[in-house]
């Protein structure tokens, strides 16, 4: 229980700071937002053209893909807010030997590394794509009773957790290739492939997005959830998923810390 | 300092330096830009969307035309990336810009050539992927004509110039403010979305279509793409909307650069 409120604590001092610091770019924040408004309207437009009368997206009508295309800016918001700062800096942390820093720290270093700071860029993503879902939910006919959020909830969350991993499995590859950052920016655009509902794509390619790369669990899954449409095997799979990711991204990060070699070599 | 001029002056002997040492410094960077390349699928996933949906059936190219569409869209945005304002901030932060300003060449002309090289290195992986997609999907084949593939690489060179000189109007703005760069995210939201890159222009509603014709963005992809895949274009209106826009951006590009190289002080912005 201690090490738990030192970590609470730890994570408070973090964020505080950061926020600190990046509320000195106000105009940063402006164009987020302008940027963030663009691109969901964008987004929706390109949506709007496999819609024409009465057409089907996979079997998913025009409301139900707006709640996918929800989860999905919900999501790329958290990533641009939590996941790119953090797991964007350890390839910086290798090439420049501050690692040794970090690990030398009497605090787990995975924690360390995935939660040091956060970004207010992703902030108002998190809140257009949690619009989008309220506003789109109800209209897709999903009536709201408090033990199906809550089960949305944790599917959303173990979306959460499965995208942490991935990203953290790609980003732990930078301790032997320093030079293997971008891999992240493949990672990014294989997952855009989520802003649509999965059963709109032919089967090879959905087979790929559920078993090697859980894209279906990111976004159609938790959108099926939010639409009531859930089941337990659905929410089993999910919270499957987002268990074993999270356990192999930490059993990598141990097994690449045995063969990390600070800088110099 | 007109841009050109030292070219004119001493032929093409510091073209051909400049390009050959951005040349070799790119090859040192062959794994990062395999993973550009390979972060470029975009148009594939959309692809497949597209070939699903009773929508691109709607679209009136067939699904032999929607095949060689992406793929060709995938080929011309690999072969006109622009990433001149990255660079060029990092090149002003840094202060790396101020010997590039003594020197008797226009700054931007090492840009251009970091740009050109930097899409010879990507030759090979793009070959590799194209080579990949029709192995997987043997029936879209095809070869373009020599004419067709010439008038094609001119549209991508048109396009790759048009975006240059928009992120070079943006990279001036460095010169003003530190923080130009996150202006690139505005320009790339159209960018994504009118270019033709998710959906040819022939998907759009007809209203949208013709007001998008009159920005740069649908001649960055959907006119090269097309042409590239021989699918029915007016080259002439294409052609032309391309070099009027190069006529309109090169001397703006140029003279904010002339006012900002004006107010820089060698120390960051």
């Amino acid at each position: 229980m201690a090490a738990l409120r030192r970590y609470l604590l730890t994570l408070r001092r973090f964020w505080g700071t950061a926020l600190a610091g990046q509320l000195e770019y106000q105009l940063n924040v402006v164009l987020e937002l302008l940027a963030a408004i663009a691109n969901l309207a964008g987004s929706v437009f390109i949506l709007s053209l496999f819609f024409g009368q009465e057409r089907a997206l996979g079997g998913w009508s025009w409301q139900q893909a707006l709640v996918v295309q929800g989860v999905y800016t919900l999501l790329d918001g958290v990533a641009s807010t939590w996941l790119r700062p953090n797991l964007g800096a350890i390839v910086t942390h290798v090439r420049e030997g501050t690692l040794d820093f970090v690990l030398l720290k009497p605090i787990d270093s995975q924690f360390w590394l995935s939660l040091r700071t956060l970004s207010p860029a992703g902030l108002s993503e998190i809140a257009l794509g949690l619009g989008l879902i309220a506003w789109a939910a109800p209209r897709a006919g999903a009536t709201f009773r408090a033990s199906g959020l809550a089960l949305a909830l944790l599917v959303l969350l173990a979306a959460l957790v499965t995208l942490y991993s991935l990203w953290f499995l790609l980003a732990t590859t930078s301790i032997w290739f320093v030079k293997t950052w971008n891999a992240t920016e493949v990672l990014r655009a294989a997952l855009t492939a989520g802003r649509f509902p999965i059963s709109a794509y032919p089967p090879g390619l959905r087979l790929l997005f559920t078993v090697v790369l859980p894209v279906a669990f990111l976004t159609t899954v938790p959108a099926e959830m939010l639409l009531g449409r859930g089941s337990a095997p659905l929410l089993g799979a999910a919270l499957l998923v987002a268990g074993v990711s999270f356990g192999l991204s930490r059993a990598f990060w141990r097994f690449a810390l045995g063969h990390y070699t600070s800088a110099s070599s | 300092m007109a841009i050109g001029s030292p070219l004119r002056k001493r032929g093409f002997r510091p073209a051909r330096a400049l390009l050959s040492s951005q040349f070799a410094l790119m090859s040192e960077y062959r794994a990062e830009i395999a993973l550009w390349a390979l972060s470029g699928l975009l148009p594939f996933i959309m692809l497949a969307l597209w070939r699903q949906a009773p929508a691109g059936a709607a679209l009136g190219l067939g699904s032999l035309g929607l095949d060689r569409y992406f793929l060709s869209a995938y080929l011309v945005r690999q072969f006109s990336v622009v990433w001149v304002v990255f660079a060029f901030e990092e090149d002003a932060l840094l202060g790396r810009l101020s010997p590039y300003l003594l020197q008797p060449l226009h700054p931007l002309w090492r840009y251009v050539a970091a740009h050109l090289a930097e899409q010879l290195t990507r030759l090979p992986f793009a070959a590799v992927i194209a080579a990949v997609f029709f192995l997987i999907n043997p029936g879209a084949f095809w070869l373009p004509s020599v004419g067709q593939f010439v008038l094609a690489a001119l549209a991508t060179l048109g396009a790759f110039a048009i975006a240059f000189l928009l992120q070079s109007l943006i990279a001036a703005l460095c010169f003003f403010s530190e923080k130009a760069s996150a202006l690139e995210r505005l320009l790339f939201v159209p960018y994504l979305f009118f270019s033709g890159l998710l959906a040819p222009l022939a998907a759009f509603p007809q209203g949208v279509r013709a007001w998008a014709q009159w920005t740069p963005f649908p001649w960055l992809i959907d006119f090269p793409a097309r042409l590239l895949a021989g699918l029915p274009v007016a080259l002439g209106v294409g052609f032309a909307a391309e070099l009027a826009w190069i006529a309109v951006l090169l001397p703006l590009a140029l003279l904010l650069w002339r006012a900002g190289v004006r107010r820089y002080t060698a120390m960051g912005a």
